[in-house]
C-alpha cells in the first residue's frame, strides 16, 4: 500500500512539474478563503469587499460618513463623459468590449489565449484606444482610472467571476502573481502575505492591515492620501516601495499576474468599486 | 520639552568630557555615557527610518504604537543573554523564517553600531 502511495505521488508530480508541483486555483482558492473566514468568524463573506472597513468598527464608521458624500463621485462622471466621447475616428469605447462596456467589470483581469498576456480592465481601456488612433493613456491615475471607476460602477453587484483557462501559459501567470504574494522581499524582507493574511487585522503603527480576501473589488480607489483616484497597480507600487523594495511598473506582467493572482482569490466577491479609503 | 531635551544632552556631555579630563571619578561618568547609549538607542528605535520598532512592538515611552509583534518589556528576565537579544535584532528569521520582523543586521537596515545602541535600550525594559 506505502508503495503504491508513493508510485502514485510520482506520476503526480511528474504532470505537475511545470508549475513545481504547487496545488491547482481551485484548491488555493478554497484554503484562502476559509483562511479568512476563520480569521475573522463574525465577518459575513460579501463584507470582506470593503476591506480594512469589514473589520473595525471604529473606522468603519468614519468611512459611513465619507461614503454619504462619496470623494470619486466626480470622477465617476468625468469617466461616464469619457467613455461615451468619440475617438476622432467615430467609434466609442463601447465597441472594443462585450456587452458595450456596460457591466463587465467582474470578468477582469482574463488571460487572453491569443496573446498569451493577463488582460486587465485598464489594459484593456488603452488597447482599445490604440486600436482606434488614439494615444495611449497614463496608467497610475487620472482619465484612465476615471474611466475604469465608471466601468467599475456599472459593474456594482455582480460577483468576481475570473477563470484560469486550461493553458499552461494561464497558469503560469497565475503561479507567477501567488508567488509575488507569498514571497518576502525589499530591505525590510515583507510577503503581501505577511502583512495582508498572517497579520491582517493587526494595527502596523496606526494603521489596522487590510485582508487581500477582497483587495480588488473596490479599485479604482479614491484615496485621501493621495488627494485622487488611484489604480490597483499604484497601490501595489506603493506597498511595494513601503517595504523598500524597488516597485514594478504598472501594466507590467509582474502586476497583472499579481493582479491575476489576487482577483481569482477574491472570486464570488461582489464588485463595489470605485471605493473611498483614507 | 525640546529645551529640556537640549539642556539634558548638554549636562550629560559635559560629564562625559569631565570624565576624559580625570577631574570627576570614572563611576558617574561611564553611567552619563551609558545613559547617553541608551537615549541614543531609543531615538534610532523609534525613529521611522531606522528602526520604527513602535510599528510593531509597544514600548514605553513611544506612541500608537502596533500590535503585530510582543510588547518589548521584561527584556533582562526574556534575555539573560545580551548576545541573544542583538542575534534576534540582527537576523530573526533565524529563530522564524516566516518571521515579519526585519532582519535589521542581515540585510544592513541599520549599523552594527546603531544595533549595539538598540540592544542597549531595549536590554533597559
Ligand atoms: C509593511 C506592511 C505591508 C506590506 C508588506 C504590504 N502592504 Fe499592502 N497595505 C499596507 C497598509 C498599511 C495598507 C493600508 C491599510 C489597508 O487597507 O490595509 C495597505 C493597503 C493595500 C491595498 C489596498 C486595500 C484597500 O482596501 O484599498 C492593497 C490592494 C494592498 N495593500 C496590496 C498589497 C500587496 C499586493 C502587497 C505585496 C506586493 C502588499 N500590499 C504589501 C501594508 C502593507
Ligand atoms: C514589521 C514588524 C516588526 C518590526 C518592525 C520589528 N519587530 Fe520585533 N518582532 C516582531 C514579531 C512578529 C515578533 C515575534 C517573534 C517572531 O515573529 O518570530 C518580534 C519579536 C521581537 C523580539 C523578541 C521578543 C521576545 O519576547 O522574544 C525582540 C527583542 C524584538 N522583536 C525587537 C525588535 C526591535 C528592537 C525592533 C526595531 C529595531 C523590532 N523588533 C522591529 C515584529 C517586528
Amino acid at each position: 500500500m506505502k508503495r503504491f502511495i508513493g508510485i502514485a505521488l510520482t506520476a503526480a508530480s511528474i504532470t505537475i512539474l511545470p508549475t513545481a508541483g504547487t496545488a491547482s486555483p481551485e484548491s488555493d482558492l478554497k484554503a484562502f478563503r476559509a483562511y479568512f473566514m476563520k480569521r475573522f468568524p463574525n465577518v459575513p463573506f460579501d463584507e470582506f469587499a470593503n476591506g480594512v472597513y469589514a473589520i473595525d468598527k471604529v473606522s468603519r464608521e468614519q468611512w459611513k460618513e465619507i461614503e454619504e458624500f462619496p470623494p470619486y463621485e466626480i470622477d465617476i462622471e468625468k469617466g461616464k463623459k469619457l467613455f461615451n466621447t468619440p475617438f476622432k475616428n467615430g467609434k466609442t469605447y463601447a465597441s472594443c468590449f462585450p456587452n458595450g462596456g456596460i457591466g463587465i467589470r467582474q470578468n477582469y483581469p482574463y488571460f487572453d489565449t491569443t496573446t498569451g498576456k493577463v488582460v486587465t480592465l485598464e489594459s484593456a481601456i488603452n488597447a482599445c484606444r490604440v486600436r482606434n488612433g488614439e494615444k495611449p493613456l497614463k496608467w497610475k491615475k487620472g482619465k484612465i482610472a476615471q474611466i475604469s471607476a465608471y466601468m467599475a460602477y456599472t459593474s456594482r453587484g455582480k460577483r468576481m467571476n475570473i477563470k484560469i483557462p486550461d493553458d499552461p501559459r494561464a497558469l503560469a501567470a497565475y503561479e507567477r502573481g501567488k508567488f509575488h504574494f507569498y514571497a518576502k522581499r525589499g530591505q525590510l524582507n515583507m510577503a503581501c502575505a505577511d502583512c495582508h493574511m498572517y497579520n491582517a487585522g493587526n494595527r502596523i503603527r496606526a494603521d489596522i492591515l487590510s485582508p487581500a480576501l477582497g483587495h480588488v473589488t473596490h479599485f479604482p480607489t479614491y484615496r485621501s492620501k493621495w488627494g485622487s483616484l488611484g489604480t490597483l497597480h499604484r497601490r501595489y507600487a506603493g506597498c511595494n516601495k513601503q517595504v523598500r523594495a524597488k516597485p514594478y511598473k504598472a501594466q507590467s506582467d509582474e502586476y497583472r499576474a499579481l493582479e491575476y493572482f489576487e482577483s481569482y482569490m477574491s472570486n464570488g466577491l461582489p464588485v463595489n468599486g470605485p471605493g473611498a479609503r483614507k | 520639552m525640546q529645551r529640556r531635551t537640549g539642556i539634558h544632552l548638554t549636562a550629560a556631555s559635559i560629564l562625559v568630557l569631565a570624565g576624559t579630563l580625570g577631574t570627576a571619578t570614572v563611576q558617574p561618568a561611564a553611567a552619563a555615557e551609558a545613559k547617553s547609549v541608551i537615549e541614543q538607542g531609543k531615538a534610532i528605535a523609534f525613529n521611522r527610518k531606522k528602526g520604527n520598532c513602535l510599528a510593531c512592538h509597544q514600548i514605553e515611552g513611544g506612541s500608537l504604537p502596533g500590535n503585530i509583534g510582543p510588547p518589548l518589556v521584561g527584556m533582562k528576565a526574556r534575555y539573560p543573554d545580551k548576545a541573544k537579544l542583538r542575534a534576534q535584532i540582527w537576523d530573526p528569521t533565524i529563530n522564524n523564517p516566516n518571521t515579519i520582523m526585519p532582519p535589521f543586521g542581515r540585510h544592513k537596515i541599520l549599523t552594527e553600531e546603531e544595533i549595539d545602541k538598540v540592544v542597549e535600550f531595549i536590554y533597559s525594559l
